[in-house]
C-alpha cells in the first residue's frame, strides 16, 4: 500500500448559499501525478486553495502530507510547494536570486542553497544564465525555472495551477518531463490544465463539475466508463451539463 | 482582404525583434489562424494590422488601406477583440453593447442579425453587469460588441486562451457561422489543437512564421513516418525510446507517443523487442497521420 | 455629438456605481472641512491669556471682567514682569498678553485717549490673528459702552504686537485651502487614474480601434468630475457658512466661475498626467506625491510664502493652487470683486491652455 499524502473527506466551502466545493472526497499517493480537471467556475482553485492552506474549509476533513488542514496550516505550508499559470518568481532579479531567495523562505541552509541551485542549473541547462534577470527570459524557460523553485525544498506535494497555459509545444513537454522527474523522486503532483492530452499524462484524474468531483479514476479507466475516445469528449461529456462558470 | 509584407516591430533598448519579416495574406471571407505560444509575437501583428502600432519595417493592408497613413478608414472598418478581455466590467451587458454601438456611429437594432445568434444566449442576463458575468458569456458579449458595427475584417486576439475546452468549442462553433456571413476573421490561438478549424493558419513562433497553408497541407508536409505507441508507463516509454538507436524523435500526446524513426524504419516487432528487455510491455503500435502539433515541434527543431 | 453624450452617460455610470470611491469623494470635504474647522475653534476657545494691570483701576477692570466673561480665554492674572511674559510665550504657556500700563485711566480720562498693549504669539498665525481681533472688538464694546451720552468721546487704543511673525502674512483661512486641496486631488487623481485605467484594462485599446476622436475620449472622461468638483465646492461653501460661520464676503458667482477655471485647469493636468503615464499606480503617485504635496506645501495655506526662502517662493509660484487659493480668500474673506483677482485669473487661464497645449502634443493615437 503506497503512503497517502493528500486525504481528504466530504471537503466543503460555502460563501453565503454558494457551494463553491461539494464534498470533495478523494486520496493521492506519494510520487502519484493527480490531474485535477474541472471547467471555469466549477471550484478547482477554492479546492486547491484549501488543500494549501489557505483558506479554511466550511466543513469535512483533510490531512495533508499528514497534517490537519484546519490546525496545522503552517506545517502544510512547508510542506508544500505552490506554482501558479502567471510567473511567480520575481522579474527585476536574476535567477540566481530568485533561486537564494525562495530557497531562503523554505529555510534552506547556505551550503544546501548553494548544493540545490547549482543542481537546478545544471538540470536546467542555465548555468551561463545565471546572472541574468528573470525578465529577460522566454516564457517557456521562466516555467520550468518557476517549477523548479518550487521544489527547490523538496516538498511532499507540489500543486501546479495551470502551468503550462501559453507555452509552445516543445517546451510543454520539456516541462512534463521536469514533472515526471519530480514524481520519480517521490514529489506528490497536484495540476490543474485545460490542455486535454495532458491530461492523460496523469496516473489518475479527478473532473469537477458545480463544485462536485464527478469522475476520478486513471484516463484509460475514464474513457472505457465514459466510452470515449478521448480525454477531451470525456470531459465535454461532464462538463457540457455544468451550470455554473466563473 | 488583408497583405502583409515583411513587416517587423521592435521593442525596447534591446531591440527584441518581436515580428521578424512577417508576411501573409488573408482573403476574402476567410478564417485565417495564426497559431504560436505566448510571446511567438502574435499580438504585436494584431496590433499592427489594428493600427495600434507601428511597423518598424515593411507594409501592410488591410482592405486596400495602408496601415499607417490609411489608419482612419482602417479603424472605420475593422473589429477587434484585444487578448485582454476589455468590456467596462461595471456596466450591464446592455450597456456595453448600445456604448459600443454609439462609438461606432451604429445601433444594436441596425445590425443586430449579425449578433443575434450569440446575442440571444446572453439576453437573459442583459441587465447584469460585464464583471459579473462567467467567463464564457463575456466572452460572447466581447464578441457581440467587436461585431456590433459590422466590421469587414474581424481581429480575435486570443479568444480562447485560459478558457475550458467546453466553452471554446461552443465559440469555435460561433466563428463559423460568422464565417458563413462572409465576414473574414483572423485570430490567434496558443492552442495547437484549434488550429484545424481555420481555413488556412500561419505557425508562428519568436516573431518569425513556420509555416502558412492549410491545416491539411501543413500535415501532409511532415517529413517523417509517424508511429504512434502506447505503454503503461508514459514516462518509462519515453525514456526508453529516446535511447533506441534509430530514433529520430519521441514526444508524448496524450495516451500515446508519437516517434518518428530513421529513414530504414522500424517494425512493430523490433520495437517490440526492445521494449521487452527495458521491461516495458508495448500495449499499442500504430502508423499514423501528423497532426498540427506534430509539425510545429518539428518546425522548432530545424 | 450622440457619441460624446454616450460617452459621458457611461463615465457617469462608471463613477456613480464606484461608490466607495464616491463616498470618499463626497465624504472626503466634509471631514476635513470639520477638522480643520473644529480643531481650530477649539483652540481658541481655550486659550491662555495673561493679563498684567498696572493700572489696576476701574477703567481696567472693567475692560478685564468683559474679558474673563467671553468663552474664548482662560485668564491668568499673575502679576508678571515683561521677561516672564516673554519666557510664559516661549514655553507656549501663554497665547496673549494684555499689559494695561499705569496711567492708564489717567490716560483716558484726560487725554480722552489711552492705550493698551496686545501681544500675540503669532507662530500659529492664524490663531493670533483670531485672538487679537477678539481682544480688540472687547475693547471695542467697552469703548462704545463708555462713550454713551458722552460729547468728547473716548479713545482706547489696543496696540497689538505679533511675536515670532509680525507681519502675519499667509495668515491662512483654512476653508480656501481645504477646498484647493480637496479640488486638486478629485480632479487631478480621479481624472488621471479613470483614463489610465482604461489603458490597463485594454478597453482604450478598442476606443482607439473605432472611429470615435481619441480626444474626445479623454474629453469626456474629464467631465463627471467636473460636476463632482462643482457638488464639493457647494457642499464645502455650505459648510462654511453653516456650520463654521464663516461668511461670504464677495460675489458668489464670481466664487463659482473662479472655481469652475481652477477645476478645468486641475482636469487639464489630470489629462496630461495620464496621457504620459501607463499604469494606474504610476498616475497615483504622480498625482498624489507630485501634485498634493506642492499643494500643501506652496498655496500659502499651510505655510506662509513670503517667509520661504527665495528660490521656494519662485517655485510656489508654477503650482495653480497657490493662485486659486489666493483668488477664494480674496472673494470669501476680503470681498473684493474680480478688478483685484485678475491677474490671477489669467496666471490660472494661462495654466489652463498650456497644459490642454501640451497634453494635445503629446496625445498619441497608437499604442506605443
Amino acid at each position: 500500500m503506497q503512503e497517502i499524502v493528500i486525504k481528504t473527506n466530504k471537503l466543503t466551502k460555502r460563501f453565503g448559499d454558494f457551494i463553491a466545493a461539494d464534498q470533495i472526497t478523494f486520496d493521492v499517493s506519494k510520487g502519484e501525478i493527480f490531474g485535477f480537471l474541472g471547467a471555469n467556475g466549477a471550484g478547482k482553485t477554492t479546492a486547491m486553495r484549501m488543500l494549501c492552506g489557505l483558506s479554511l474549509p466550511s466543513s469535512g476533513e483533510a490531512t495533508i502530507a499528514g497534517f490537519d488542514i484546519y490546525k496545522q496550516t503552517e506545517e502544510i505550508k512547508k510542506n508544500i510547494g505552490y506554482m501558479s499559470q502567471k510567473f511567480s518568481l520575481y522579474e527585476d532579479l536574476t535567477i540566481l536570486e530568485n533561486i537564494r531567495f525562495f530557497g531562503g523562505i523554505y529555510g534552506l541552509s547556505n551550503a544546501q542553497l548553494k548544493y540545490k541551485s547549482e543542481e537546478l542549473l545544471t538540470e536546467l541547462g542555465l548555468e551561463k544564465e545565471a546572472k541574468k534577470l528573470v525578465g529577460s527570459l522566454p516564457l517557456g524557460w521562466k516555467q520550468k525555472l518557476s517549477f523548479s523553485v518550487a521544489i527547490i525544498h523538496e516538498p511532499k506535494i507540489v500543486f501546479l495551477d495551470e502551468p503550462t497555459g501559453g507555452v509552445d509545444p516543445l517546451t510543454r513537454r520539456q516541462f512534463w518531463d521536469l514533472i515526471y522527474k519530480a514524481s520519480d523522486k517521490g514529489i506528490t503532483i497536484f495540476v490543474t490544465t485545460h490542455y486535454m492530452d495532458e491530461a492523460e499524462y496523469c496516473n489518475r484524474i479527478s473532473i469537477m463539475v458545480d463544485g462536485k468531483i464527478e469522475a476520478l479514476d486513471s484516463p484509460a479507466n475514464l474513457k472505457k466508463i465514459f466510452q470515449s475516445e478521448s480525454m477531451d469528449d470525456v470531459f465535454y461529456q461532464l462538463a457540457r451539463g455544468a451550470k455554473r462558470s466563473d | 482582404m488583408i497583405q502583409v509584407n515583411n513587416i517587423t516591430k521592435v521593442y525596447g533598448k534591446e531591440k527584441t525583434l518581436a515580428v521578424n519579416d512577417v508576411s501573409f495574406s488573408v482573403k476574402e471571407g476567410e478564417l485565417f489562424g495564426l497559431i504560436g505560444p505566448d510571446g511567438a509575437g502574435k499580438t504585436s501583428i494584431f496590433r499592427m494590422l489594428t493600427t495600434l502600432l507601428l511597423p518598424d519595417g515593411g507594409s501592410a493592408t488591410v482592405n486596400g488601406f495602408d496601415i499607417v497613413k490609411d489608419f482612419k478608414q482602417i479603424r472605420n472598418s475593422v473589429g477587434y477583440m484585444p487578448g485582454k478581455f476589455s468590456l467596462y466590467q461595471d456596466l450591464s451587458i446592455e450597456e456595453n453593447l448600445n456604448f459600443f454601438a454609439t462609438v461606432f456611429n451604429t445601433t444594436v437594432e441596425e445590425n443586430y442579425h449579425l449578433i443575434k445568434d450569440i446575442y440571444i444566449q446572453i439576453e437573459p442576463f442583459k441587465k447584469r453587469r460585464a464583471g459579473k458575468l462567467s467567463g464564457g458569456m463575456k466572452q460572447k458579449l466581447a464578441l457581440c460588441c467587436a461585431l456590433i458595427h459590422k466590421p469587414t475584417v474581424l481581429f480575435l486576439d486570443e479568444p480562447t486562451t485560459g478558457v475550458d475546452p467546453v466553452s471554446r468549442k461552443e465559440f469555435w462553433e460561433m466563428l463559423k457561422r460568422l464565417k458563413a456571413q462572409n465576414i473574414t476573421i483572423v485570430v490567434s490561438t496558443p492552442y495547437m489543437d484549434e488550429a484545424t478549424l481555420c481555413d488556412r493558419i500561419a505557425l508562428i513562433q519568436e516573431g518569425k512564421i513556420l509555416s502558412i497553408d492549410t491545416p491539411a497541407a501543413i500535415t501532409a508536409s511532415y517529413p517523417d513516418e509517424l508511429i504512434a505507441l502506447k505503454s503503461e508507463k508514459m514516462s518509462a516509454l519515453l525514456k526508453a525510446l529516446n535511447e533506441f538507436p534509430k530514433i529520430k524523435s519521441v514526444y508524448a500526446f496524450g495516451e500515446y507517443a508519437h516517434a518518428a524513426f530513421q529513414e530504414s524504419g522500424v517494425t512493430e516487432e523490433e520495437i517490440k523487442t526492445y521494449l521487452t528487455t527495458q521491461q516495458i510491455a508495448l500495449l499499442e503500435f500504430k502508423k499514423i497521420e501528423a497532426t498540427i502539433e506534430d509539425c510545429f515541434i518539428g518546425f522548432l527543431k530545424n | 455629438m450622440k457619441q460624446f453624450f454616450a460617452f459621458v452617460r457611461k463615465e457617469f455610470a462608471h463613477v456613480l456605481r464606484d461608490r466607495k470611491t464616491l463616498f470618499i469623494l463626497f465624504g472626503m470635504p466634509v471631514v476635513q472641512i470639520l477638522i480643520f474647522g473644529f480643531a481650530l475653534t477649539n483652540e481658541v476657545k481655550n486659550s491662555k491669556l495673561v493679563i498684567v494691570d498696572q493700572a489696576k483701576d476701574l477703567a481696567s477692570q472693567q475692560i478685564i471682567s468683559r474679558i474673563e466673561a467671553s468663552r474664548y480665554f482662560d485668564i491668568e492674572k499673575a502679576v508678571m514682569d515683561p521677561a516672564q511674559i516673554e519666557s510664559a510665550f516661549r514655553e507656549g504657556k501663554i497665547k496673549l498678553a494684555l499689559i494695561f500700563p499705569a496711567n492708564f485711566s489717567k490716560d483716558l480720562m484726560h487725554l480722552n485717549r489711552a492705550q493698551i498693549q496686545v501681544i500675540a504669539d503669532a507662530s500659529d498665525p492664524n490663531t493670533a490673528n483670531m485672538l487679537g481681533n477678539y481682544v480688540s472688538s472687547i475693547i471695542q464694546d467697552q469703548q462704545m459702552a463708555l462713550n454713551q451720552g458722552n460729547k468728547i468721546p473716548y479713545t482706547i487704543v489696543p496696540e497689538i504686537r505679533m511675536l515670532y511673525n509680525p507681519q502675519l502674512k499667509g495668515a491662512p483661512n483654512f476653508v480656501p485651502g481645504v477646498m484647493a486641496l480637496v479640488l486638486m486631488l478629485v480632479c487631478v487623481m480621479m481624472t488621471a487614474i479613470s483614463i489610465v485605467r482604461e489603458k490597463e484594462v485594454g478597453t482604450m485599446e478598442i476606443l482607439l480601434v473605432s472611429p470615435f476622436k481619441p480626444l474626445l475620449v479623454i474629453i469626456s472622461k474629464a467631465v463627471p468630475y467636473l460636476f463632482l468638483s462643482l457638488i464639493n465646492v457647494i457642499s464645502i461653501l455650505l459648510l462654511s457658512v453653516f456650520v463654521l460661520d464663516l461668511p461670504i464676503n464677495g460675489s458668489v458667482a464670481l466664487l463659482f466661475a473662479e472655481s469652475t477655471l481652477f477645476i478645468i485647469t486641475n482636469l487639464t493636468l489630470g489629462i496630461f498626467i495620464s496621457i504620459r503615464t501607463n499604469s494606474q499606480q504610476v498616475a497615483m503617485l504622480i498625482s498624489l506625491m507630485g501634485m498634493m504635496l506642492p499643494t500643501v506645501l506652496f498655496s500659502g495655506f499651510m505655510f506662509p510664502i513670503e517667509n520661504m526662502p527665495l528660490p521656494l517662493q519662485i517655485i510656489s509660484n508654477i503650482v495653480p493652487a497657490k493662485w486659486f487659493y489666493i483668488i477664494v480668500k480674496s472673494i470669501m474673506i476680503k470681498g473684493v470683486g474680480f478688478a483685484a483677482i485678475w491677474k490671477q485669473t489669467l496666471v490660472l487661464l494661462g495654466m489652463t491652455v498650456l497644459l490642454l497645449g501640451l497634453s494635445w502634443k503629446n496625445f498619441k493615437i497608437r499604442l506605443a
